[in-house]
C-alpha cells in the first residue's frame, strides 16, 4: 500500500499542514497560539469588567451583559487559555523530553486540538445571534453554572453547555494521549524515575482530567435535561437538589485548579535549575508531591460550598482535608527554594517570571489556606477576597509559570532569541501592575464587597479605582509578550543555539533550535 | 503480520490526516444543531443532519484507514501497546462517567430525599415553614410535587435482560478463545451470537421504555426517580447500541479475513468495551431495578 | 489580640495605604462584629493574617536572600546537592512541614471547629424569622406575629443611572428593613422562591445560602443596636447586585412598639383589599410597585429585554427588525407583550401565579391584592397600552381565592 508510508521529514506546506497535522510539534504550536489568543480575548473581557468597576456607576456594561462577560472571562481563561497553553507545552515538549518520535496517538492528538475552536465559537456565538435579535446573549451564570440559575438562563446557556461537552471531549482525548505517551513511548533506559519533572506533572494532570472531566460532562447533560427534557435532577419539586450540581461542579472544579497548577509547577524546577546552574533539588519529593496533590484534590471539593448549608460534620471534613493539601504544596515550595539555594543564579526573563511565580503563588496558596477555614469562609466566600485569592493562584501561579515557560522555550521553538530588555520590562510591569490590581481586591473583600456585581456601594470605590488602573496597565504590558512572540515567530532576533541557556539540561536541549520536524526517530541513549 | 518493528525500533507516525479536523467540524455542527433544536429553532435540523452525516463519513474513513494500516503491517508491538493503553484509559473515562451517574442516584436517594423530608412531618422543628409539609421519605419517589407512577419490576424483562447480557459476555469470550485457537468459524459464530443477543437486549429495553411511558406513567418527568432511571438505563442503552455497531464492524472484518490468533487488537478493544457495558448493566440491575 | 491586630496590619498592606493609617484600618478590616459568631470569625481572621504574613515573610525573605547571595556574580560555582543527606539534614528538611501541620490543625483548626459547631446550633432561640430570597428582593416573615413584608432596594433609579448624586448608602438602602431585637437569640430560616441566593450580613458573621425548595437555618444574637447592611452573596441573575439586606437592630421595647405598628398596618392592608380605588390612584400606586418589583426584568421603560423578558409596552425594542422578529417569535424565541392588552383575568393570573418554568415569579405571597391591582392597572394604562381599564383589588382577590 503506497498510501501508507512514513511521513517525509519536512512539514507539508500550506494550510493543510495545520488542519491535518499529526506532528506533535505542529499540534503543540497550534495549541500555544490558540491559547495565547484566547488569553488576549479573556484579558480583553477582564478589562471590560475592570472598566465597568472603575466607578460605582454602570457606564460600560448593563447588568445582563456584565454577568455574561464575567462568565465568558472565567471560562475562556480557564478552558480556552490556560489549559490549551499547558497542553501545547505538553505536546511540544513531552515527546522530546522522553526521547520519543512523537505522541502515541497522533491523529487523536489532532482531534483533541481541533475540538477547541468549535467550543470557543459556540461559547461566543450567542453574542452574535443577539446582534441579529435572537436570544439574549450567552451564558450568564458565572463559570460555575449553578442550578437553578443555569436552568432559567436563556438559549445561550445551551450553547455554552455544548461547548463544555466539546471541551470535555477534547481534554479527555488529549489526556489519554498524554498518559499513553508517557507510559509507552519513553526511550529505552528512561525509567519513570528519570522522567523529567514536567512530564510527571503532566502525567498527574492528565490522570486528574480523565478522572473528573467525565463527571462534569455528565452533570452538564443533566442540566440540559432539566432545562429541556423535564427532568428534576436539580429541582426540589421532583426530589432533586440544586446543591447536587454544586457537588458535581466542584468535584470537577477543584481538581481542575490543580490541573491548571501542576503543569506550571512542573516547568518551574527546570527553569530554576537552568538559571541556578544546579540540578533540581528533591526530584522524588516533587514527584511524590504531585501524586499526593492529585489524590487529595479529588477528596476536598466541597470547600467551595461551606455556605451551602451542609451539615457541620461535612464542613469539618472538607476543611481538614483541604488543609492537608498545604503540605505537599509546601514541599514543592521547599524544593524550589532548595533548587536555587547556593546556585549561581542569573536573571533572564524566564527566571524572573519563575521567581515571581514563587512569591505570587505563595500569596495565592496562603490565602487559600485562609479560605479553607470553614468558619471564617462565612466572611470570605463570594467576596473579592476570594476573587483575589484565585487570581493570585491562577495568574500568580499558572499564568506566570506558562509565561516563564514560553520565554524559556521560545528560542527552542522558533530558533530566535526574544528581546531580553522587553522581556524584563514585561516582567516588572506585570509584577507591579498585578499587585496593584489584586491587593485592593483582598481589601475590598474584607471590607465586604461581594463578587459578581456590576455596581457597588460607595465605600468600595477606592479599592476598585486602584484595581482597575492596575488592570489596565497589566493588560497593556501583556502586549510586550505578544510582541516578543510575534517577533521570534517571524524569524527576527538573534539565532539561538541548541542548548539556548548555559545551564540547560534535558534531551530537548541536545537538539538544534528549532528542532527538526521529526526528532528521535531512533531513540536516544539515556545514561 | 505483527511485530515488524522490534521494541527499540521506530514508531509509526501517521501522515497528515483530514479526518480529525473533519470530525471536530462535524461535532461542531451536531452541537450547533442541538443547541438550536432544544430552543425550538427548526433550522437546527440542518446542521444536525449535516454533522451527523459527516461524522459517519469520518468514522468510515478514519477506521478504514486504521484497518488498512493494520493490514499493511505498519504497527509493531509498541503501537499495539499504545492502542491498548489508549482503549483502557478511554474505558476508564467512561467508568467515571457512569460512576457519576450512579453517584447522582445515591445522592438523590440517600441525601436529597431524606433532606427534603426532614423539613416536614410532626417531629421536624421546621415543619411550619416547609414548602411541602406532607412530604416523607420514599423510594421510588417523584419528589414532593411529582405525579405518581408505577415501577418496573426487576424480575420481568430486566432479569431476562441480565441473563441476555451475561451470556453475550460469555459468547464474545467464546469467540475470542476461538480466534486464539485459530478457529475462525467459532469466531464468526460467537460474534454473530453476541450481536444477536445485543440486539435482543435493545429490543427488550425499547419495549420496556414504551411500557414505562405508556402504562406505568414512569417518564423523564417522574421526579428524580424517573430522571435517574432513564438517564442511567438510557446511557447504558446508548452504549449497548454503540457496542453492537462496533461488534458488527468486527464481524465484517472477521469475514474479510482480518485478525490473526496473535494479533487482533481491534477485536479485543471491542470485547473490553462490551464487558464494560456488561458490568455497568449488572450494577444497574442491582441499584436501579432491584434495591 | 490587639497585638495580633497590629502585627497583621504591619504585614498585610503597607504598600497601598501608607499615609492614612487610621483611615486604612477601617478600610481593610471586617465590619465591627456584633454577634458572638462574628467575633469568633474576626479572631480567626486576625490569627490567620498574622500566621500567613509570617509565613510569607519567611518564604520571601529566604528567596530574596538566596537571590542576593547566590547570584552568579557573587557565587560563580554552584553547589550540586539534590536533596537532604544524613539524618540531621532530613530532620531540618521535614521540620517546616511539621510546623505547618501544627499551624493547620492546631492553631487554625481548633478555633474553627468551635465556631463551625456554634454556627450550626440554632437551638434555644427566642424568636424565629423566615427569610425568603426572591429575584430580586427579600421577603421577611415573623410567623409568630402574623406579619411579613418584602424588602426592596430603595436607591432611586436616577442615582443608579448616575443622573443624580449618590446617597451615602447607595445600593444599600431598602424600603422595609428587617427589624430585630437585640440581646436575643434569633433563629433565621432561609428559603428561596426561585434560584439560590445568599443572606449575608458581615457584622453578624453569617452567610447562608437560600436554596429553592429546601430550608436552611442560622442564627444571630445581636448585642448592639444599630443598622447593619449586607448584600445577597450568590449570583442570582441580573438583579443580584440590587438586593441588599438592611437590618435594624433595636432594643426589646422599641421592637415591641414596631411590632404593634406593623400588625396594625397589616390589618389595614387586609381591609383595604375590599375598597374600590380610582384609576388615577391605582396608576400612581402601581408605578411604585412596578419600579420596585417588575422593572428589574421588564425594565423601567417597559420594553423588556430581547429574548429574556417580554416587553410590557405594546411595541418592541427592535422595531427596525420587525419582520425578522415576527419570524423568530413564531419559533418561540421572542415574545412581545400581548397579555397586557388581552383579557384581564389572564393578566391577573400571570402576576399572581407567575409563569412556571420561566423567570416570571409568582407574586401572590409577596404583594397584596391592592398592590397587584395597582400594578396591573398601571401596566394597562401606561407604556402606550391605553386600554383605559381599571382593575380593582377585589377582582384580584376573586381570582386568588378561586371565586
Ligand atoms: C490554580 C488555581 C488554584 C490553586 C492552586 C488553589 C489552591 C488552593 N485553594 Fe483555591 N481557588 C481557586 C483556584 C486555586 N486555588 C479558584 C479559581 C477558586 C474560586 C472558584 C470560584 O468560586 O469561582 C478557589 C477557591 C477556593 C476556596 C473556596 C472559597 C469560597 O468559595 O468560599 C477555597 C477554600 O478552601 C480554596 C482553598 C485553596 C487551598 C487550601 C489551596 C491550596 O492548594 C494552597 C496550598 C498552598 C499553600 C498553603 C502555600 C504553601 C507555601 C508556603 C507555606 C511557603 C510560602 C512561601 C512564599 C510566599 C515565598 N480555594
Ligand atoms: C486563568 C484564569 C484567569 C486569569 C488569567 C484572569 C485574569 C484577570 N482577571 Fe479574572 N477571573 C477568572 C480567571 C482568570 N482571570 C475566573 C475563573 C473568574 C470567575 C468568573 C466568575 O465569577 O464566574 C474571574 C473573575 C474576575 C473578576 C471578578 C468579576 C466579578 O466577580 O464580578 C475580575 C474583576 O476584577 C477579574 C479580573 C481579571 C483581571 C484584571 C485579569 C488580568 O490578569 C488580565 C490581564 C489582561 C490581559 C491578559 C489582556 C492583555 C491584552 C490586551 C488588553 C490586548 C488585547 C488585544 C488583542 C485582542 C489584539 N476576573
Ligand atoms: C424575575 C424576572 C421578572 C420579574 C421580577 C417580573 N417578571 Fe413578568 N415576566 C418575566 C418573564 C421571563 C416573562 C415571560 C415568561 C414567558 O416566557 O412566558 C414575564 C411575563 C410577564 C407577563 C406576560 C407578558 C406576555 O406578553 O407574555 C406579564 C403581564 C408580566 N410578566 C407582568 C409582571 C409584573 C406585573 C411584574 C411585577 C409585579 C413582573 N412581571 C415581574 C420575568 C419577570
Ligand atoms: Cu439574590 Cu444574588
Ligand atoms: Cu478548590
Amino acid at each position: 500500500m503506497s498510501a501508507i508510508e512514513h511521513p517525509a521529514d519536512a512539514p507539508p506546506s500550506g494550510i493543510t499542514r495545520w488542519l491535518y497535522a499529526t506532528n506533535h510539534k505542529d499540534i503543540g504550536k497550534m495549541y500555544l497560539v490558540f491559547g495565547i489568543a484566547m488569553f488576549l480575548v479573556g484579558g480583553l473581557l477582564a478589562e471590560l469588567i475592570r472598566a465597568e468597576l472603575l466607578t460605582p456607576t454602570m457606564r460600560v456594561l448593563s447588568p445582563e451583559a456584565y454577568n455574561q462577560v464575567i462568565t465568558v472571562h472565567g471560562l475562556v481563561m480557564v478552558f480556552g487559555a490556560l489549559m490549551p497553553i499547558t497542553a501545547g507545552l505538553a505536546n511540544y515538549l513531552i515527546p522530546m523530553m522522553i526521547g520519543a518520535p512523537d505522541m502515541a496517538l497522533p491523529r487523536l492528538n489532532n482531534w483533541g486540538f481541533w475540538l477547541l475552536p468549535p467550543a470557543a465559537l459556540l461559547l461566543v456565538m450567542p453574542w452574535g445571534l443577539k446582534l441579529i435579535g435572537i436570544g439574549n446573549g450567552t451564558l450568564d451564570t458565572g463559570w460555575t453554572m449553578y442550578a437553578p440559575l443555569s436552568i432559567q438562563s436563556g438559549p445561550g446557556a445551551d450553547f455554552a453547555f455544548i461547548a463544555v461537552l466539546l471541551l470535555g471531549l477534547s481534554s479527555t482525548m488529549a489526556s489519554i494521549n498524554i498518559i499513553v505517551t508517557i507510559l509507552n513511548q519513553r526511550a529505552p533506559g528512561m525509567t519513570m524515575l528519570k522522567v523529567p519533572v514536567f512530564v510527571w506533572s503532566w502525567l498527574i494532570t492528565a490522570l486528574l482530567l480523565v478522572a473528573v472531566f467525565p463527571a462534569l460532562m455528565a452533570g452538564v447533560i443533566m442540566l440540559i435535561g432539566d432545562r429541556h427534557f423535564g427532568t428534576h435532577f436539580f429541582s426540589a419539586a421532583g426530589g432533586g437538589d440544586p446543591v447536587l450540581w454544586e457537588h458535581i461542579f466542584w468535584f470537577f472544579g477543584h481538581p481542575e485548579v490543580y490541573v491548571l497548577l501542576l503543569p506550571s509547577a512542573g516547568i518551574l524546577p527546570h527553569i530554576l535549575a537552568t538559571f541556578a546552574r544546579k540540578p533540581i533539588y528533591g526530584y522524588k519529593a516533587q514527584v511524590y508531591s504531585f501524586c499526593v496533590i492529585g489524590v487529595l484534590s479529588i477528596v476536598v471539593w466541597a470547600h467551595h460550598m461551606f455556605t451551602s448549608g451542609m451539615p457541620p460534620a461535612a464542613n469539618i471534613y472538607f476543611m481538614l482535608s483541604t488543609m492537608a493539601i498545604s503540605v505537599p504544596v509546601a514541599v514543592l515550595f521547599f524544593c524550589w527554594f532548595g533548587t536555587v539555594w547556593r546556585g549561581a543564579m542569573t536573571f533572564e526573563t524566564p527566571m524572573l517570571f519563575a521567581l515571581g511565580y514563587i512569591v505570587l503563588f505563595g500569596i495565592g496558596g496562603l490565602t487559600g489556606l485562609v479560605l479553607s477555614d470553614a468558619a471564617a469562609d462565612q466572611q470570605y466566600h463570594n467576596t473579592y477576597f476570594l476573587v483575589a485569592h484565585f487570581h493570585y493562584a491562577l495568574f500568580g501561579g499558572p499564568v506566570m509559570g506558562v509565561i516563564a515557560g514560553i520565554y524559556y522555550y521560545l528560542p527552542k521553538v522558533t530558533g530566535r532569541m526574544y528581546s531580553e530588555t522587553l522581556g524584563r520590562w514585561h516582567f516588572w510591569l506585570t509584577l507591579i501592575a498585578f499587585n496593584v490590581t489584586f491587593i485592593p481586591q483582598f481589601l475590598a473583600g474584607i471590607a465586604g464587597m461581594p463578587r459578581r456585581i456590576p455596581d457597588y456601594a460607595l465605600q468600595f470605590w477606592h479599592f476598585n479605582l486602584v484595581s482597575s488602573v492596575g488592570a489596565f496597565v497589566l493588560g497593556a504590558s501583556q502586549l510586550l509578550l505578544v510582541y516578543n512572540i510575534v517577533r521570534a515567530m517571524r524569524g527576527d532576533g538573534e539565532q539561538a543555539s541548541g542548548r539556548v541557556w548555559e545551564g540547560a539540561r534535558g534531551l530537548e536541549f541536545t537538539l538544534p533550535s528549532p528542532p527538526p520536524f521529526h526528532t528521535f526517530t531512533t531513540p536516544p541513549v539515556i545514561e | 503480520m505483527s511485530a515488524v518493528t522490534d521494541e527499540h525500533g521506530h514508531y509509526f507516525v501517521p501522515e497528515p490526516s483530514p479526518y480529525p479536523v473533519l470530525l471536530a467540524g462535524a461535532l461542531f455542527l451536531v452541537g450547533l444543531g442541538a443547541a438550536l433544536l432544544v430552543n425550538s429553532f427548526a433550522l437546527g435540523w440542518a446542521p444536525l443532519a449535516a454533522g451527523g452525516g459527516l461524522t459517519v463519513y469520518v468514522l468510515f474513513g478514519w477506521f478504514g484507514r486504521v484497518v488498512g494500516e493494520t493490514r499493511a503491517g505498519v504497527y509493531g508491538l509498541k503501537e499495539d501497546r499504545a492502542f491498548r493503553w489508549g482503549m483502557m484509559w478511554f474505558i476508564t473515562s467512561e467508568v467515571v462517567f457512569f460512576a457519576s451517574l450512579f453517584g447522582v442516584l445515591f445522592y438523590e436517594r440517600n441525601i436529597a430525599i431524606p433532606w427534603l423530608a426532614s423539613f416536614s412531618g410532626p417531629h421536624s422543628p421546621l415543619s411550619a415553614y416547609a414548602p411541602w409539609p406532607a412530604f416523607h421519605v420514599a423510594w421510588p419517589s417523584s419528589g414532593p410535587a411529582g405525579k405518581p407512577f408505577g415501577i418496573v419490576s426487576p424480575w420481568g424483562i430486566p432479569a431476562l435482560n441480565t441473563l441476555i447480557l451475561l451470556s453475550s459476555g460469555a459468547t464474545v469470550t467464546w469467540a475470542h478463545a476461538g480466534l486464539r485457537a485459530g478457529n475462525r468459524t467459532r469466531l464468526k459464530l460467537g460474534l454473530a451470537l453476541t450481536i444477536l443477543l445485543g440486539v435482543t437486549f435493545l429490543a427488550f429495553q425499547a419495549r420496556e421504555f414504551a411500557h414505562a411511558y405508556d402504562e406505568l406513567g414512569l417518564t423523564l418527568h417522574s421526579g428524580v426517580y424517573g430522571a435517574t432511571f432513564f438517564i442511567l438505563t438510557g446511557f447504558h442503552g446508548l452504549h449497548v447500541t454503540v457496542g453492537t455497531i462496533m461488534l458488527s464492524a468486527i464481524l465484517v472484518r472477521a469475514f474479510k479475513g482480518d485478525f490473526t490468533p496473535q494479533d487482533h487488537f481491534g477485536f479485543e478493544a471491542v470485547s473490553w468495551y462490551w464487558h464494560f457495558v456488561d458490568v455497568v448493566w449488572l450494577l444497574l440491575f442491582v441499584f436501579v431495578y432491584w434495591l | 489580640m490587639s497585638k495580633a491586630r497590629v502585627l497583621s496590619a504591619g504585614g498585610a498592606i503597607p504598600v497601598l495605604l501608607g499615609p492614612a493609617w487610621a483611615h486604612a484600618r477601617a478600610f481593610y478590616d471586617f465590619q465591627a462584629p456584633v454577634t458572638p459568631i462574628a467575633r469568633d470569625i474576626l479572631f480567626i481572621h486576625d490569627l490567620f493574617l498574622v500566621i500567613i504574613t509570617a509565613l510569607f515573610l519567611i518564604g520571601t525573605g529566604t528567596l530574596l536572600y538566596s537571590v542576593y547571595a547566590h547570584r552568579y556574580r557573587r557565587n560563580g560555582i554552584p553547589a550540586t546537592f539534590t536533596g537532604p543527606v544524613g539524618r540531621k539534614q532530613w530532620f531540618w528538611a521535614s521540620f517546616p512541614f511539621a510546623v505547618l501541620l501544627v499551624l493547620d490543625y492546631g492553631v487554625l483548626g481548633i478555633p474553627a471547629l468551635h465556631s463551625i459547631l456554634a454556627l450550626a446550633n440554632t437551638s434555644g432561640s427566642a424568636m424565629t424569622v423566615k427569610v425568603t430570597g426572591h429575584q430580586w428582593n427579600w421577603q421577611y416573615e415573623y410567623p409568630a406575629y402574623g406579619i411579613g413584608f418584602t424588602s426592596t432596594l430603595s436607591t432611586p433609579q436616577d442615582q443608579i443611572a448616575d443622573e443624580a448624586p449618590k446617597d451615602k448608602h447607595f445600593l444599600l438602602e431598602v424600603d422595609h428593613p428587617l427589624v430585630l431585637p437585640t440581646h436575643e437569640k434569633i433563629r433565621i430560616i432561609l428559603a428561596s422562591a426561585d434560584v439560590i441566593h445568599a443572606f449575608w450580613v458581615p457584622a453578624f458573621g453569617i452567610k447562608q445560602d437560600a436554596v429553592p425548595g429546601y430550608l436552611r437555618q442560622t442564627w444571630v444574637e445581636i448585642d448592639k443596636p444599630g443598622t447593619y447592611r449586607g448584600q445577597c452573596a450568590e449570583l442570582c441573575g441580573v438583579g443580584h447586585a440590587f438586593m441588599p439586606i438592611v437590618v435594624r437592630a433595636v432594643d426589646q421595647v422599641a421592637f415591641n412598639q414596631w411590632l404593634s405598628r406593623e400588625q396594625a398596618v397589616a390589618a389595614a392592608q387586609r381591609a383595604a383589599s375590599g375598597i374600590a380605588y380610582t384609576r388615577g390612584q391605582l396608576v400612581t400606586a402601581g408605578r411604585k410597585v412596578f419600579d420596585a418589583y417588575c422593572a428589574a426584568c421588564h425594565q423601567p421603560n417597559g420594553l423588556g429585554l430581547a429574548g429574556a423578558f417580554p416587553p410590557i409596552a405594546g411595541g418592541h425594542p427592535f422595531a427596525a427588525a420587525a419582520p425578522m422578529i415576527a419570524a423568530l417569535r413564531a419559533r418561540g424565541f421572542y415574545r412581545a407583550g400581548d397579555i397586557v392588552v388581552g383579557p384581564i383575568a389572564n393578566h391577573i393570573r400571570i402576576v399572581l401565579h407567575g409563569i412556571p418554568g420561566t423567570p416570571m415569579p409568582s407574586f401572590a405571597s409577596q404583594l397584596s391584592a391592592a398592590d397587584i391591582a395597582a400594578v396591573i392597572t398601571y401596566e394597562r394604562n401606561d407604556f402606550g397600552n391605553h386600554t383605559g381599564e381599571t382593575v380593582e383589588p377585589s377582582q384580584v382577590l376573586a381570582i386568588k381565592t378561586g371565586h
